[in-house]
């Protein structure tokens, strides 16, 4: 199913968001379940599924990297389920290094300090990867669109790492 | 999430964690990532002129499995020649640790990090 048509949206990375929000709700009030009380079975099955669809396409368009991942499915490049390794060495190895870094937050002299380090480089770095994708994903050729499936499994590295650091986060509050 | 005895073992007593000298040229690694799940693993062999592994090291971050899976790894190798190293499947690991089927993937990752490692062996000597 492509996600853009049922918004009646265009297939680009870049996306007006609130103008997705709006569709959203447009949609949900019109195929509401509430709505089909009184038809048919058929059409209250419809409008649960349809519910359904729209609540995945909003929820997978929304962020980025589902709408990077859909985008290329769309293009024939299926990258949401592989279980292929990872085997940048290079960027393997600055993430290992970044890992450290974490480790070390609870144990430095200033973790608030140490943790706006980290927050600031990896922000950077997913800003810089962002505008790669869109730029790849904006080209849209064969090529390209490989590139942008190695930058959005790049990408999903770093938001690991984001999670990681808010849990480190929630660790030192507590 | 029930993780086996054996991958409770593993992750609470992790054996041979740690990383050998880069530059040291009887060691070789090998770098791994899942992109789904952010797990990042690297595995180092030290190799004698004979061509067996004398010594094995691994740092991973990731889930207990994916910790289990290469602390296993490191073990099996140790006293192996690289042909045979390079014949351990995932499929052993994933066995031996009784890994659910939604964790496979953390013993393919660990079949793969030694086959890198032993690629990197092989590139250092032949380059």
């Amino acid at each position: 199913m492509n996600y853009f048509q049922l918004f009646d949206l265009p297939a680009t990375f870049e996306l007006d968001l609130t103008e997705l929000g709006s569709r959203y709700l447009a949609l949900q009030r019109k195929f509401h379940p509430d709505n089909y009380a009184a038809a048919s079975n058929r059409d209250r099955l419809m409008s649960v599924q349809q519910t359904a669809n729209i609540n995945d396409a909003y929820h997978s368009l929304k962020q980025p990297l589902l709408r990077a991942e859909h985008l290329l499915a769309l293009r024939g490049l299926k990258i949401s389920h592989e279980q292929r390794s990872f085997t940048d060495p290079v960027f393997l190895m600055a993430q290992m290094e970044l890992r450290e870094q974490l480790e070390e937050i609870s144990t430095s002299d200033d973790p608030e300090d140490a943790i706006m380090a980290v927050e600031q480089q990896l922000q950077q770095q997913r800003k810089l990867l962002l505008r790669q994708l869109a730029a790849a994903l904006e080209a849209n050729t064969a090529e390209q669109n490989q590139q942008a499936a190695e930058l959005v499994r790049k990408l999903k590295f770093f938001f690991k790492l984001q999670h990681e650091l808010e849990l480190i986060e929630q660790q030192l509050q507590d | 999430m029930a993780y086996s005895n054996k991958v409770i073992d593993h992750y609470e007593n992790p054996r041979n964690v740690g990383s050998f000298a880069k530059d040291d040229p009887s060691i070789a690694t090998g770098m791994v990532g899942a992109p789904a799940c952010g797990d990042v693993m690297k595995l180092q062999i030290k190799v004698n002129e004979q061509g067996i592994i004398e010594d094995a090291k691994f740092k991973t971050y990731g889930c207990g499995s994916a910790i289990a899976s290469s602390s296993l790894v490191t073990e099996w190798v140790k006293g192996k020649s690289l042909d045979e190293a390079q014949q351990i499947k995932n499929t052993d690991i994933a066995h031996e640790l009784a890994l659910p089927p939604v964790k496979i993937h953390c013993s393919i990752l660990a079949e793969d990090a030694i086959k890198a490692a032993i690629a990197d062996y092989k590139q250092k000597r032949g380059g």
